[in-house]
């Protein structure tokens, strides 16, 4: 039998907080992130909002100042892996004594691009612009992009560099990766990271996500695909995953970054265990760039893959934290998979809840505070709600915890993440017994 | 560990040699070049106007009719990989989706959708600059840049196309791909700059080695081919100075007398399969994938890392990992981009893992394809294949006075016979601290 791994640290940067605990609780109280656009002048844009990370982000409280300063370059991307990653590294005790073997300790994010450096980039292309040509002179363009640019925003924007922040800051050696499966990369960062870590390539993993597109570019971008709510008026309520009403997700930021550990290396420096990674699946729909297969198929492959990864039964899932992101299509879809999946298993499916309602949708990063979210339920028997649900869907029929947390005993839950393109992960996270798995 | 054993039976490969692994072999034993003047767009700007691009192609000729009008939302690292996707099931004879539509196969298809993966790694993808700065310039003023975020809400994002964003997502090139080929396993993509094809290779092989598919397409593809591409480089202060006048000259790996790359643009995508899967479809084995490994630098995520720790640790995994002694390698593939620093901090990994040996054969590519990034690793992979296929190390461009101490010895006049049994090839980011290596022998049943 492989290795099994376990959770050993959490940390995270969200719109709602940056320590673990209060950030739970406001999951539970059903607070929200959503607020006015400031990281940049969205004002006139079709959505004015986002759900941005708050000025509570002090990295230099977290990684100290002297560290800080090395970091001083890096990008909002790279400034939230690090905080993320700290904070994991300290809940899991390494702070206090680092593990023995660093080759031994690897990597895995799904990292977003960094930022764009828009206000350079935007008056090299406006200066460069030939109006009698109607094209871009190139030659013009050059010599006002090489002027302004700076070249360590521009290296910034590489996707591996918040990794790479992390492996200088925090010495690690082992084998290191950026995923960037658009909305399911921390997802799918995790299911390799354990694969990794269950062949015995690494004793530890430092994993999770990390992104922000909350700038002129990646707003354009999503206002664009139509995919972001356009509720300027109510914001605070515009996110409503599985709602009749819902008109799209929220655009947020931030870092969530787990912890995870080879059992037996776990047990024998005496880690507290917060949960078990017991299954991964991932598939491609292989259908269309721009929608979902229409039966879900891609989707009920990847949550039957991990579920036969994780020697369980659909019987055996007592929650679902949905990808849920509040647009027509996945809410729909994911809601259809769910449904066939557990019909197939010949039960009702369990609760499922997304907390994209509150979070935002933090792209990259997103699956990596889902799958927290999960193990939180677990450690405390409370499923978070989906806020701003009001209007029932037909399309939408499964038990989506409405508006108020709701206590249960949860043992295992399936976290699912879906990407544009068709790329969907399912993780199974299970509390933790000494037992070996059935 | 009850593994499966993962052959290669497969390469495609798009590179400034031509499309297809035998424009690239052919290519390197005729000692071409494919560095010369950019001519993608006008480079007068930039402190130099070389480039090593991929020569022309349709893409009608690489996927389904009926998915002709999908190419029109493919940025070109997009296309480079469903270039590469064909040539690398072509060159396998594995009947795909893609190849049954395209009519170049009939019969079954060899490999079940739900077990075929593909895992491709893929670099910062560059939005096309003229339709970009089209959209721009409505909303900014043209004498001093500056820019009207308001305008542009409400007025000038509309010059953009609605899928405009999807033409640069970095997973795009997976979801293409596994869209007209059918590959509905798992799928993943890995950006790791220079590093994403041998962590994307090296991810593939556990894939199909724990049993999770049967068959992979796996390497990546990236276009520096554009005014952004080039520039970033610049800036950071990669690119060679001067060789305009001998352009096949100018990139000289592990040759302290230039300093710098060429940029560049290529794609490579190898087809992995279970070697039970492969004997029993008949395929033609080309090579056995028996290592991976990965190793981090943390000297500086911008910097090389001078001991070159990081890149030895990914090697001695590999090697680990396949059951190799250093002394059984009997080819290294280099990473060699011509930057000092870099090459210097490589040599340095590599004394490391070889120790006292003296002439290790020994090939590095840029020196004729420049450096694309992601899509450079897996070339280099498709080098080996064909080495190993071939028992020839091919030349490698601009070595003459490389410098290695006396460790690694290159052939340049012209090919070389060598048998070979195994070797290894190392890629890492320059952007970042990732490394990672393969192994690959000969395939002797």
């Amino acid at each position: 039998m492989s290795r099994r791994v376990v959770i050993t640290g959490m940390g995270w940067i969200t719109p709602l907080g940056c320590d673990i605990e209060t950030v739970w609780q406001r999951l539970q109280a059903g607070k929200t992130g959503m607020a006015p656009t400031t990281n940049f002048d969205a004002s006139k844009f079709p959505t004015t909002f986002s759900s941005e990370v708050k000025d509570d982000f002090d990295l230099a409280a977290i990684i100290g100042a002297e560290a800080a300063q090395r970091h001083a370059t890096a990008s909002l991307n790279s400034r939230f892996a690090l905080g993320a990653a700290t904070l994991a590294w300290r809940s899991a005790g390494f702070d206090r004594q680092a593990p023995t073997d660093m080759s031994r300790v690897g990597i895995y994010l799904g990292g977003g691009e960094g930022p764009l450096d828009f206000e350079p980039f935007a008056a090299a292309a406006c200066c460069g612009w030939d109006s009698e040509q109607r094209s871009l002179n190139t030659v013009k363009w050059a010599q006002v992009a090489s002027e302004r640019l700076d070249r360590m925003k521009e290296l910034e924007q590489e996707p591996n560099l918040a990794a790479s922040h992390i492996a200088c800051h925090l010495k690690v050696r082992g084998p290191s990766y950026n995923t960037l499966t658009a909305c399911a990369a921390s997802t799918q960062a995790i299911g390799e990271a354990m694969c990794i870590l269950r062949r015995g390539d690494a004793d530890v993993m430092i994993s999770g996500g990390t992104h922000s597109m909350i700038h002129p570019l990646g707003v354009t971008g999503f206002n664009r695909l139509t995919a972001l709510s356009t509720r300027n008026d109510e914001y605070a309520s515009a996110s409503r995953p599985f709602d009749r009403t819902r008109d799209g997700f929220v655009l947020g930021e931030g870092a969530a970054m787990v912890i995870l550990e080879d059992l037996e290396h776990a047990q024998a420096r005496g880690a507290t265990i917060l949960a078990e990674v017991a299954g991964y699946g991932s598939t491609a729909d292989a259908f269309r760039i721009t929608d979902i297969h229409e039966s879900g198929r891609g989707a009920i492959a990847a949550m039957r893959l991990a579920i036969e990864d994780a020697g369980i039964s659909t019987s055996d899932i007592d929650y679902i934290n949905a990808h849920g992101t509040g647009t027509e299509e996945n809410d729909k879809i994911e809601t259809l998979a769910i449904r066939t999946l557990f019909q197939e298993g010949g039960r009702k499916a369990p609760p499922v809840s997304s907390v994209k309602s509150m979070l935002g949708h933090l792209i990259a990063a997103a699956g990596a505070t889902e799958l927290i979210t999960c193990v939180l339920a677990i450690r405390d028997g409370v499923l978070p709600p989906t806020m701003n649900y009001e209007h029932p869907d037909p399309n939408c029929d499964l038990d989506y915890v409405p508006n108020a947390p709701r206590k249960a005993d949860v043992c295992i839950a399936l976290s699912n993440s879906f990407g544009f393109g068709g790329q969907n992960d399912t993780l199974v996270v299970r509390k933790f017994a000494t037992e070996p798995r059935p | 560990m009850n593994e499966r054993r993962v052959v290669i039976t497969g390469c495609g490969v798009a590179t400034p040699l031509g499309i297809g692994v035998d424009a690239l072999w052919d290519g390197l034993i005729a000692r071409k070049s494919g560095i010369g003047p950019i001519k993608a767009f006008d480079a007068g700007g930039l402190k130099s106007r070389l480039g090593a691009e991929v020569p022309d192609y349709k893409m009608a000729d690489f996927v389904p009719k009926t998915y002709r009008k999908s190419t029109k939302v493919m940025a070109r690292d997009i296309e480079l990989a469903v270039v590469c996707a064909l040539e690398a099931t072509r060159h396998a004879k594995l009947i795909t989706k893609c190849t049954l539509a395209r009519d170049e196969a009939d019969g079954a298809l060899s490999v079940d959708s739900t077990r075929f993966g593909a895992n491709i790694g893929a670099g910062l993808i560059c939005a096309d600059l003229q339709e970009l700065a089209g959209a721009l310039q409505t909303s900014g003023d043209h004498a001093s840049g500056a820019f009207d975020e308001q305008k542009w809400g409400e007025e000038g994002m509309y010059q953009l196309t609605p899928l405009w964003l999807l033409k640069f997502l970095p997973n795009m090139l997976g979801c293409h791909v596994t869209i007209v080929h059918d590959a509905q396993a798992p799928s993943n993509t890995i950006t790791c700059g220079e590093a994403s094809s041998h962590l994307a290779i090296g991810e593939a092989f556990r894939t199909i080695a724990r049993g999770a598919a049967d068959v992979c397409i796996c390497g990546g593809a990236e276009s520096k081919m554009n005014p952004m591409g080039v520039m970033r480089q610049q800036l950071i202060g990669r690119i060679v100075a001067g060789g305009d006048d001998d352009p096949a000259t100018a990139c000289r790996p592990f040759d302290g007398s230039a300093n710098g790359m060429v940029a560049g643009e290529s794609g490579g995508l190898l087809i992995l399969e279970d070697l039970e899967f492969a004997k029993k479809r008949g395929a033609r084995i080309l090579a056995e994938v028996i290592g991976f490994g990965a190793g981090t630098s943390i000297s500086s995520w911008h910097e090389p890392e001078a001991d070159g720790v990081g890149a030895a640790l990914a090697v001695e995994n590999a090697l680990r990992d396949a059951g190799l002694k250093a002394a059984q390698v009997d080819l290294v593939c280099t990473f060699g981009t011509g930057i000092n620093g870099y090459d210097a901090a490589e040599l340095a990994a590599w004394k490391r893992v070889l120790g006292d040996r003296r002439d290790v054969p020994a090939m590095a590519l840029k020196g004729a394809l420049g450096t694309s990034g992601a899509g450079a690793g897996a070339v280099d992979l498709a080098g080996v294949v064909m080495a190993l296929h071939h028992n020839t190390l091919p030349p490698s461009a601009n070595t003459e006075r490389a410098a290695t101490d006396g460790l690694l010895k290159f052939a340049q006049a012209g090919p070389v016979d060598l048998k070979i049994k195994s070797a290894v090839s190392l890629a890492y980011a320059l952007s970042g601290s990732q490394n990672a290596a393969l192994v690959l022998r000969r395939y002797e049943g």
